[in-house]
């Protein structure tokens, strides 16, 4: 039933130093490795290759959040972990969608990751809502609070970018873009 | 201080931009005043969530590229476990089948509501002759206990068909259509009955030639068909012409067997739907020739009929006793049919083609 996956794998000790090193070499090979299996798994229990791809790149961000934050240890195999992952996401998507028979055809072995699994949930759900809060922000507001909270630019280059006359000004502005988002973010449910 | 410059100073001591004299004393501040302390933490935590955000979205478009790279058709294509053909025919329609199974059987039940048929009038049909004929019995019993002979009213048990072999009257048929009969009566096309006799029977091959022995009985004139003496060729085409129902029916085929039930040699097997009371219709081949007398269907098998060959007929006609009979009977030589498509012919068979009515006792 299950098919060897060709290719380069790149070890597991390999991948977790690659996405330290920010390697983007080691996250395509990484990606390329295991995604084969994930859509065996997910178009073989009613899915499209679509479902298939987001629900791999769900536990890439899960692998590479982990990983980041230094709480990997490979008690497991890494694919095994990317396995139990997709597989507790896609039971869950099922569930959601009322297509869950209460079966799933398993293709490897697999382990309880549901700690990871909430957690994700949980992180998903406080991105929802900043992202649909940066979007009834509105622009210039919303190109400011990126530039500066995400993309680590500095006041000067925010002033110079939007034309402000002075500091002072790209620093008011700034203040209360940041206090509409945070109203935004907070209003929702 | 005013919050966009308090602001100002969280967003630079959670960046470590201030100079450790000034952060010492912000962080006094921040100790002694839990209003401040609880903005700094809000503020923290946001921008955090900003931050995971913003990374978030550049590691799914990172993602996003290198999935674009990939195969992924082909290689859904390789991984599909494919069940077969039916499963997945179920799988991808079965709502869809189901409706239409649905609708199917919703249309068959009210198909028969409408007709009737769903209220078992079939088997009552079956329940009642067969009280009829346990009543029969009975009554025979009863009859035979007493030595009575009741009268018992006459009506005609039997249909079949019977042609004409000569203008004066003379008439073949099958010899189980007028077996036990206690009178029989022809009816010709114009439906007017004439009474008949058993003249000469061959039980072993199935022939009864009748006389119509009626006053009202008026020569027929020239039969218009012949009677062939050798074997009709396989897959020659064939009609019939009888009466399996009041009106004449007439239905075409084609010899599909130069030997009969078990390989008997005494019929055709034809492949024209036979019905009963066509037994002892003529089987008449494109020229107008008599090439049987059809006997009727002797098995269950649908489309196996078998028609006695015409042979064993000439034979039947040909050891009628003469004293039966004034003078040997001569058969007609002479076909006037030939040369006529066959709506001509069978319009001309009408007259010479009757209904046998068979009374027993």
């Amino acid at each position: 039933m299950y098919k060897e996956i060709k290719g380069s794998i790149p070890t597991d000790s390999e991948v977790i130093l690659g996405i330290l090193n920010n390697s983007e070499s080691v996250l395509k090979r990484l990606y390329v490795a295991y995604f084969p299996m994930v859509l065996q798994l997910i178009i073989n229990n009613n899915g499209t290759p679509d479902d298939a791809k987001d629900i791999y790149q769900e536990a890439i961000i899960i692998l590479y959040n982990k990983v980041k934050a230094g709480d990997f240890e490979l008690s497991s195999k890494l694919k095994t972990f990317l396995y139990s992952v997709c597989r507790r996401l896609w039971l869950k998507r099922l569930s959601q969608m009322a297509r869950y028979g209460g079966d799933i055809r398993d293709f490897h072995e697999y382990s309880p990751v549901d700690d990871e699994v909430e957690r994700q949930n949980d992180m998903d759900i406080q991105f929802n809502k900043m992202g649909a809060a940066l979007q009834l922000l509105g622009e210039p507001c919303k190109t400011i609070m990126e530039d500066f909270y995400i993309n680590n630019r500095s006041m000067q280059e925010i002033c110079e970018r939007f034309g402000y006359t002075n500091a002072d000004n790209a620093k008011t502005q700034k203040y209360k873009c940041l206090q509409r988002l945070k109203k935004l973010f907070f209003q929702q449910k | 201080m005013n919050d966009s410059k308090l602001l100002e100073e969280i967003e630079r001591y959670l960046n470590g931009e201030m100079a450790p004299e000034e952060r010492k004393q912000f962080e006094l501040l921040r100790k002694g005043d839990t209003a401040i302390n609880n903005k700094i933490a809000e503020h923290e935590e946001f921008a955090k969530i900003l931050k995971q955000y913003g990374d978030r979205l550049a590691l799914e478009t990172r993602l996003n590229a290198i999935h674009d790279e990939i195969d992924v058709h082909t290689l859904a294509e390789e991984l599909m476990i494919h069940p077969s053909r039916i499963v997945s025919l179920w799988r991808n329609h079965h709502s869809k089948i189901s409706v239409a199974a649905s609708i199917a059987i919703f249309a068959i039940l009210s198909t028969l509501f409408i007709t009737g048929n769903l209220s078992n009038q079939e088997s009552k049909y079956l329940l009642l002759r067969r009280e009829v004929s346990l009543l029969k019995q009975k009554t025979e019993t009863l009859k035979a206990a007493q030595g009575i002979k009741a009268p018992v009213r006459a009506t005609d048990r039997f249909r079949g068909t019977g042609f004409a072999i000569t203008s004066n009257g003379l008439i073949a048929t099958n010899y189980h259509v007028v077996n036990g009969a206690d009178s029989v009566y022809v009816q010709n096309g114009a439906g007017k009955s004439f009474k008949a006799k058993v003249l000469y029977t061959e039980p072993e091959n199935d022939i009864a030639i009748l006389k119509i022995v009626d006053t009202s009985f008026r020569n027929l004139g020239a039969i218009p068909y012949t009677f062939k003496k050798s074997e009709s060729e396989l897959a020659e085409a064939v009609y019939t012409y009888g009466y399996p129902q009041d009106s004449p029916v007439f239905n075409e085929g084609r010899v599909t067997s130069a030997v009969g039930l078990n390989g008997d040699s005494l019929d055709y097997q034809i492949s024209i739907p036979i019905n009963a009371g066509d037994s002892g219709s003529p089987l008449i081949d494109s020229k107008g020739n008599i090439v049987g007398v059809v006997q009727g269907k002797q098995t269950q098998l649908e489309g196996v009929h078998f028609a006695v060959k015409s042979s064993y007929l000439i034979n039947a006609i040909q050891n009628i006793p003469v004293d039966s009979i004034n003078k040997k009977v001569a058969l007609n030589t002479k076909n006037t049919l030939g040369n006529l498509n066959t709506v001509q012919q069978v319009k001309k068979l009408k007259n010479y083609v009757f209904m046998v009515k068979v009374y027993d006792k």
